[in-house]
């Protein structure tokens, strides 16, 4: 039934790419802790943000214990408070989900997913999560100053941000932040730039750009963004690194603070939210995409079915990537700026829901027809589709400029953004870990565990943020220590509150058993072989699992894209893509 | 199958905290109902695409879930099902964008006829200001900021003079008649925000921003802050008191002008402030 080479559709290309086998490390230093494996890399990066993903996440306890329990907890004072909403914020966006997913599944996937041997700068590749971890240190150092880390909210709007009036504003915490995310956006580049350039210039023979697997794509998509995107950021925290420090006023007008004028003149505050937002608004969508690329893969492979319109899949991605530049005001409709400007970024903004939406009917089109397997990586898929559209259709809300007005600055927002670049993302991170564990261990996750992890973590999440849109609709703004009862709410919240805070409290501890089940099945997991879930694309077709350095005995060459599945005629449900099968009739490769 | 009942759930549960649920907006008490009418459009609009999306996924997982000799179909794409979809996506878009932006262009078209009322912003409280008998308010600064000039009115500027100043946080509007409220602010951003009111403008050190409304119905309503501000954010509150015009002018009568409020601050101080 193999044809290999009677037909001349599957004459290979000549190979492009020389076939060098990266050095290998002698010393236990170079293998275990200065490694250039992109794949010991990426758990590097995916254990750094874990951990420092825990301590936001016991931030995100401590701001709901507050808001659920008001005047309970003596230790949460007000300034305590907005220190834990903003690292959490920070921590979250930047230190755990832009990491886990460029640094973490970005190095294991792309050199095994496009046929590599590894990152194409491994040396510049292991800088990238040393300086990374930097970053991560001189973050945590900021707990441990005087006066603690920066109150601002992760937006760090100046002026209040650099003065008295905010925690961390007068002492360190605002410096120490500034510094680490100039150190985060130095590292990020040096891997950023290698995720890229291996996409571009190391594919194996066969691996044509529009047979990359979906994640590849989205990965790559937003490394370009990111590259495009941090910049802005960067500049952003030099200038008020300056303001803070040498008195220059880049984001400082004339001001009063607390009856003293200050020697600032002639910034703009306006200056500084719309650099941020340059890169604020991309940055979402850093982190959407990879998710939208994994989540795909995971909705084909337990579903036995191509993903459907894959070529459509792969523009919406490059057009929502473009588009995401252009949007970055719809977070500044109430910020003072032109009110003329909210013509143009309501349009841009609501326009890009509509690739967002062909993506979302053609996950669920991929389902169609499909053989749904309820594998743990389904049912987290499944719980993602659910969350970014719920999420997503909230943007509607807020990116229609006149609406966002009585939204704007209230817990609606809060309640969107959580469910849209939080708990999908996050979703799409769990299903993508249970998916990809048995390729990263050679071991299964325990079922039964992870069948308890999903549902807490699905429905409590639900619990948690769907309600809390309700809170910003009644009127309560975002960023408020204590509401009270003021007399515009129709309803009490507090209950609301007590409610929501209790869920996140039980999603949170959930999480330890997820921890606790990476750990257990690290030995006692079933043996999953080298493809478990019969998976077509590259990186199950190994000749190792856990593939060894370098990868592949030969560079494979590759046949078809990633996604044939059910293809009918073919002997087994699914086909690798280093299988040069050719159906007798007509071909089915794209 | 337990994932269905719990997609069928969500979609009947949510609805139904929405339809049911005690938290909805507070009633409004200005012209802004436009944007409660968009918002109710949108509502209704995500709301169907939400039921509709979940609800076929639930299907899809029960009808197609795997079985014992089940294979999935193979089909890559379907061009006129993609373009069709596009195309109804579009046309819900627009029919979402097209009257927010008409109410947009309403939201930042002040009428001529609106009063100006200047809102004033700091660490952690509102003050206010309006013109004198000269319909017009003087300018201010920063610069100008003393513990006797609170406001930072220009003192050489002879449009200020006669400016009402407010402070305590409550401020008086009258009933059905356009308001423009100037938003200045001398230390950080703060937001100024009714929700009765559904407007809402940053306030900008260095800049003068606006909003403009039209009270419709008497009563007292509560000020809050809607842009973090530092640690008493939660805490910048203020009274907004709408009533009737005869009521009103009452009011403005009691209130000190600049002129007035310098002097019973210190007669020393014309004397620095010329000296600034």
């Amino acid at each position: 039934m193999v044809d290999r080479g009677s037909d001349d559709r599957m004459q290979l290309p000549p190979r492009e790419v020389a076939d060098v086998m990266p050095p290998h490390a002698h010393s236990w230093i170079g293998r275990y802790v200065f490694s250039q494996d992109a794949k010991y890399i990426a758990l590097q990066y995916s254990g750094t943000a874990v951990a420092i993903g825990l301590v936001a996440l016991v931030l995100s306890w401590l701001m709901r214990l507050q808001l659920g329990f008001p005047g309970t907890f003596d230790f949460i004072t007000a300034e305590a408070y907005y220190q834990f909403v903003t690292m959490h914020g920070m921590i979250m966006v930047i230190y755990l989900l832009t990491a886990i997913f460029l640094g973490g599944f970005g190095n294991y996937l792309i050199p095994l997913m496009v046929g590599a041997r590894d990152m194409v700068f491994p040396f510049v590749n292991m800088l990238s999560y040393w300086v990374y971890l930097l970053a991560v240190l001189v973050l945590v150092a900021s707990f441990f100053v005087p006066g603690g880390p920066t109150g601002a909210g992760w937006t760090l709007y100046p002026p209040q941000a650099v003065l008295s009036g905010t925690p961390g504003g007068a002492q360190s915490g605002i410096i120490l932040m500034l510094v680490s995310l100039i150190l985060f956006i130095i590292g990020f580049t040096m891997g950023g730039l290698n995720y890229a350039v291996t996409v571009l210039q190391a594919r194996t023979r066969g691996m044509t750009m529009m047979r990359l697997p979906l994640t590849v794509w989205g990965i790559f998509t937003a490394t370009v963004m990111a590259l495009l995107a941090f910049p802005a950021l960067f500049v952003a925290c030099v200038m008020m690194l300056f303001d803070r420090l040498l008195g220059t006023s880049f984001f400082m007008p004339a001001l009063v603070e607390l009856g003293e004028k200050l020697s600032y003149g002639g910034g703009s505050p306006i200056a500084f939210q719309h650099l941020f937002w340059f890169f604020g608004h991309p940055e979402v969508y850093i982190v959407a995409l990879p998710a939208f690329g994994i989540v795909s893969d995971l909705i084909a492979v337990h579903a036995r079915k191509n993903i459907f319109g894959y070529r459509m899949m792969v523009w919406a991605i490059v057009i929502i990537g473009a588009l995401s530049f252009i949007v970055w005001a719809h977070h500044m409709y109430v910020s003072g700026m032109h009110p003329w400007f909210g013509f143009f970024f309501a349009t841009t903004t609501l326009i890009i829901a509509i690739p967002t939406a062909i993506k979302v009917y053609n996950w669920v089109l991929t389902l169609w027809q499909g053989d749904i397997h309820l594998t743990l990586p389904m049912l987290f898929a499944l719980g993602f589709i659910v969350t970014f559209v719920n999420g997503g259709l909230t943007g509607l809300f807020l990116g229609n400029v006149v609406v966002d007005v009585p939204l704007s600055d209230t817990m609606f927002v809060v309640a969107h953004f959580h469910m849209v670049m939080g708990v999908a993302p996050i979703m799409v991170i769990f299903g993508a870990v249970y998916h990809w564990y048995p390729k990263i261990t050679g071991r299964m996750l325990n079922e039964a565990m992870g069948q308890i992890h999903f549902w807490v973590t699905f429905i409590g999440a639900y619990a948690v943020f769907f309600p809390m849109h309700y809170v910003g609709l009644v009127g309560v703004p975002r960023r408020y220590f204590e509401i009270g009862e003021p007399e515009f709410l129709t309803a009490p919240v507090d209950g609301l509150n007590a409610f929501i805070s209790s869920a996140a409290l039980i999603v949170g501890a959930v999480q330890v058993l997820f921890l606790f089940n990476l750990y257990w099945s690290l030995r006692r997991g079933r043996e999953a072989g080298g493809n478990p879930w019969r998976a077509a694309s590259l990186e199950w077709q190994t000749p190792e699992t856990p593939p060894r350095h370098g990868n592949w005995d030969a560079l494979p060459d590759v046949y078809r894209w990633a996604y044939d599945y059910s293809v009918p005629g073919a002997p087994e449900d699914y086909i690798a893509q280093t299988d040069p099968w050719v159906s007798d009739g007509e071909d089915r490769r794209l | 199958m337990l994932i269905v009942v719990a997609l069928v759930l969500i979609v009947l549960g949510s609805i139904a905290f929405h339809l049911l649920s005690p938290w909805w907006w507070t009633p409004i008490a200005s012209n802004w109902d436009y944007i409660d009418n968009t918002l109710v459009i949108t509502f209704w609009i995500t709301g169907a695409v939400f039921a509709a999306v979940v609800l076929f996924t639930a299907y899809c997982v029960l009808k197609f879930r795997h079985r014992p000799g089940h294979r999935a179909v193979f089909d890559p794409e379907n061009k006129r099902l993609e373009w069709w979809l596009t195309g109804v996506t579009a046309a819900g878009v627009a029919a979402m964008l097209v009257p927010g932006l008409f109410v947009w262009k309403q939201f930042v078209t002040v009428p001529d006829d609106a009063a100006e009322v200047e809102v004033f912003g700091q660490q952690w409280s509102w003050s206010y200001r309006l013109p004198g008998a000269d319909g017009v308010l003087g300018t201010a600064d920063a610069e100008w900021v003393s513990g006797e000039n609170p406001l930072g009115i220009n003192p050489h500027d002879r449009f200020g003079k006669d400016d009402l100043i407010i402070e305590g946080g409550e401020v008086y509007l009258p009933v059905d008649r356009p308001v423009k409220l100037l938003l200045r602010s001398i230390d950080v951003l703060h937001n100024f925000y009714v929700p009765e009111f559904r407007a809402k403008m940053d306030m900008v050190p260095g800049m003068v921003t606006y909003i403009w409304f039209t009270p419709t119905r008497t009563g007292g309503f509560e000020v809050l802050c809607a842009e973090y501000c530092g640690t008493a954010h939660a805490f910048m509150r203020g009274y907004v008191t709408v009533v009737e015009a005869e009521e009103y002018q009452e009011w403005l009568q009691e209130q000190l002008t600049f002129e007035e409020y310098a002097s019973n601050a210190g007669t020393a101080q014309p004397v620095r402030l010329a000296e600034n």
